[in-house]
């Protein structure tokens, strides 16, 4: 009939995956059996991405935790992601740190290098430049941890790599975000 | 009030607390104790199914047609595993279900021990949430934790895990308090901004449309109430999804009929056509939006929901009010009333002009025949006969589904309980026994098709231990009539396996469990055959064999626009319309 010829609906994450960003969560939760499950279970079942996951008690008489995710998506699934946390009984809060804006974001790794001679003197320097720590040594090897942003790690990280890299773990992203307000 | 008792009898005294009379389930050996404790009252009254599925389904059945929870109560292992196809249902038709289940005892979980099973792994994804109580002294809490959630909010199934040693423990029980959960609290009034705006838009439109849903029923009635007047103070038309039926009354002129994949041709047209669509509880799912790049173009689009992340899921919307449709439609009563607001008349007497020209398309219509019984044709009967009366309608899954939902016609809310999302067959016999027990002076009929009420039937042994009289409406068209449909539809009419071989003789089966057979293949006597049925004191198995090949339409064929249905005069095309794309949708 006499239908407006306008552009069709513009929505559609199934349609327009052109514009996929990076966004940090912040899920406040009740700290029970389970309730991980449940936020990862969420994410597998709905097919949404997960790039980073920690999960610690932040206060432990209130029985509470806080997850931090990095996941990506286009705008609007961000956005559905976190009403579909929401929906979860044990989620209390959860917040788009990357839509507040300005979080600070660490990351925590240890870093296993092996080598001899030259190579240990230039792993030594990097470590210096990146304020690494050594926290273990022995003649053939050393343990560097390093805190920072996930890429100042993945940078020092492949800087160490033709040096001698054999073992790496990190923690994975937590966030906060600045300034004096509680979220 | 807090009192020293068992695990066990704290089930038991919740369930009373919280006014359940009636418990539908299955006794196992990891939940003996609480049958124990049942067997010592009763307030709480037991109803016995023969499958912990059917278990489920009467309790939804129960609970759409009352509007209250429905409990039931399985063991571990296969019990609470047969129950996961009605918690999923229950699910995605937010149906709000406590279900109970027993559980190894604690010190044996995780050792394979005899019916265990992770009862909230496996529910974490079909169930609203769950809970496995490990200490006696969490359960209180628990069990009045769940009906709170199952009920609140968006309604949905709760599971609650108990293992048999918390069910013989002793501790103290206390009584349901006011804050039920210590966080969730979903949002109940809509945003007065919001809502100020939308009352704008609604003045503004020249095509305006309401598109209902199931949330208006599961608002309550007053929802319904507030939907009708709303209307006649706006004068828009009306849709509503498949389980929103019965919110708005059919015989209202200002109803469309329903909308979607098999809805009306007035209905869907005005869907893509209108330029301010109003979605009230209903939630953009596939079979309402059909192709979504082409889904009602030129509209502005205001949805009212109670699951903020309905809003923006599907379809992406201009103004969303997160909040129970009951209170905003209140407010916008209120509002329209107060603020002597007014429709644009005269967009509005344009607009039903065109309307009219979409319903003289009489999409419902089909050909009649005086030789076999056409399926269209025995629910209109249906209809005619039992529309007099208190009457309550479920349904299987399936053409016979569609042909209920265009041709039986609903005038109150909780009258009609189908399975939308999931689509289960099976669903209806035991929703039948659910709502005759909500209602037992009711008439109750499942419609059902030959193959859907296969799945469920041995339901009919609890029919008949509870003197239920609830009457199965089968439209035998010897087929699984969709699946045959979509054969046609989409693969060149080669009816792989959808042919309902070694059919039982329904009669017999009807007598065999002690109620009451009826068979009927000539259209001349269908009124007389239906009127034995309703007549009947006992439940019924009614054997209505209607034409085997009928299609059921106006149909939008999947990934096809709402401009795109196929009408009933155009039948004879079937094997065409679908392009590639299309065939990859369900
Ligand atoms: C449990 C389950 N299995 C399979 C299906 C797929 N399915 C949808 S309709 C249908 C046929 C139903 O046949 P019948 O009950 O005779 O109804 P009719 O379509 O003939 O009216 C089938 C197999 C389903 N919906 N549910
Ligand atoms: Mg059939």
């Amino acid at each position: 009939m006499n239908a407006p010829t306008s552009p069709p609906s513009p929505y559609s994450s199934a349609i327009g995956k052109s514009n996929v960003e990076s966004h940090t969560l912040s899920v406040l939760v009740d700290n029970e059996p389970g309730v991980l499950a449940r936020v990862v279970g969420l994410f597998s079942g709905r097919g949404y991405n997960i790039e980073s996951l920690t999960v610690a008690e932040v206060a432990h008489a209130e029985h509470l935790s806080r997850i931090t995710i990095v996941t990506s998506g286009t705008p609007e699934a961000i956005e559905q992601i976190g009403h579909q946390l929401e929906r979860l009984v044990p989620v209390h809060k959860v917040i788009d740190l990357t839509l507040v804006g300005g979080a600070i974001e660490r990351e925590l790794a240890m870093v296993k290098v092996q080598g001899k001679g030259e190579n240990r003197v230039e792993a030594l320097r990097l470590a210096d430049a990146f304020r690494a720590r050594v926290i273990d040594a022995t003649t053939q090897s050393f343990v560097f941890e390093l805190t920072g942003r996930s890429d100042k790690i993945d940078q020092f990280i492949e800087l160490m790599r033709p040096i001698g890299l054999v073992d790496v773990s990190r923690t994975g992203v937590a966030a906060i975000a600045r300034g004096a307000a509680a979220p | 009030m807090s009192k020293q008792m068992s695990g066990a009898e704290m089930v038991v005294e919740a369930l009373k607390d919280q006014g359940v009379r009636t418990l539908f389930g299955y006794p196992g050996g990891a939940v003996l104790p609480i049958y124990d404790a049942l067997f010592q009252q009763d307030f709480v009254k037991h109803v016995l199914v023969r499958h912990e599925q059917g278990a489920a389904h009467a309790a939804e059945g129960f609970a759409r047609s009352s509007g209250k929870t429905g409990v039931l109560l399985v063991t571990s292992g296969p019990g609470a595993t047969n129950a996961i196809t009605g918690l999923t249902d229950a699910l995605m038709d937010s149906i709000p279900l406590v279900c109970i289940t027993g559980q190894v005892p604690t010190h044996l979980i995780g050792s394979d021990a005899f019916q265990e099973c992770d009862t909230v792994g496996i529910t974490r994804h079909c169930t609203k949430h769950n809970y496995l109580v490990r200490r006696i002294e969490d359960l209180p809490r628990i069990l009045h934790e769940a009906f709170y959630v199952a009920s609140s909010g968006r309604p949905g199934p709760v599971v609650i895990d108990i293992p048999k040693d918390v069910q013989f423990a002793v501790g103290t029980y206390s009584a349901p308090r006011n804050n039920q959960h210590k966080s969730y609290r979903p949002q109940l009034k809509g945003d007065a901004g919001r809502i100020a705006q939308a009352m704008t838009m609604m003045t503004k439109a020249k095509r305006p449309v309401f598109y209902t849903g199931g949330g208006v029923i599961n608002s309550g009635p007053a929802a319904s109430t507030l939907l009708r007047e709303l209307a006649a103070l706006t004068g828009f038309p009306v849709t509503s999804t498949l389980m929103g039926l019965g919110a708005f009354p059919a015989s209202n002129k200002q109803w469309l009929g329903m909308l979607g994949m098999h809805g009306t041709f007035e209905a869907n047209n005005a869907m893509h056509d209108c330029d301010l669509m109003v979605c009230i509880g209903a939630r953009f799912d596939d079979r309402i939006t059909g192709r979504l790049d082409a889904f009602a173009p030129g509209s502005k689009k205001i949805h009212i929901d109670i699951d903020p992340s309905s809003i923006n899921k599907n379809v992406k919307v201009d103004l969303g009010i997160i909040g129970d449709v009951g209170h905003v439609l209140e407010d916008m009563v209120r509002l329209w009333r107060t603020q002597s607001l007014e429709a644009n008349k005269s967009a509005l007497k344009a607009w039903w002009t065109q309307i009219d020209i979409w319903r003289a398309r009489n999409s419902l219509g089909f050909r009649g025949s005086e030789k076999t019984i056409k399926p269209q044709y025995a629910i209109q009967r249906l209809y005619e006969l039992t529309k007099d009366r208190e009457t309550y309608i479920t349904t299987e899954v399936g053409q016979h589904q569609m042909w209920a939902a265009q041709h039986y016609h609903f005038e109150e809310p909780n009258r009609w309980m189908t399975s939308g999302g999931l689509g289960t067959m099976g669903y209806g016999l035991p929703a039948a026994i659910g709502a005759q027990l909500a209602h037992p002076k009711a008439l109750v009929i499942d419609i059902a098709g030959e193959a859907s009420i296969q799945m469920c039937i041995q339901e009919m042994s609890t029919a008949l231990q509870y003197r239920l009289p609830v009457k199965i409406f089968i439209l035998n068209n010897e087929y699984m009539g969709m699946v045959r449909q979509w054969q046609e539809l989409l693969h060149g009419g080669r009816y792989s396996e959808s042919y309902s071989e070694a059919l039982p003789d329904f009669v017999k089966l009807a007598e065999a469990y002690g109620g009451v057979g009826i068979r009927c293949s000539d259209p001349a006597q269908l009124d007389a055959a239906i009127q034995e049925m309703i007549d009947s004191p006992k439940a019924v198995i009614f054997d209505c064999l209607v034409d085997k090949m009928e299609n059921c339409l106006p149909m939008i064929p999947s990934g096809k626009a709402h401009n795109e249905m196929i009408l009933p005069d155009m039948d004879a095309q079937m094997g065409s319309v679908i392009d590639e794309k299309g065939k990859m949708l369900v």
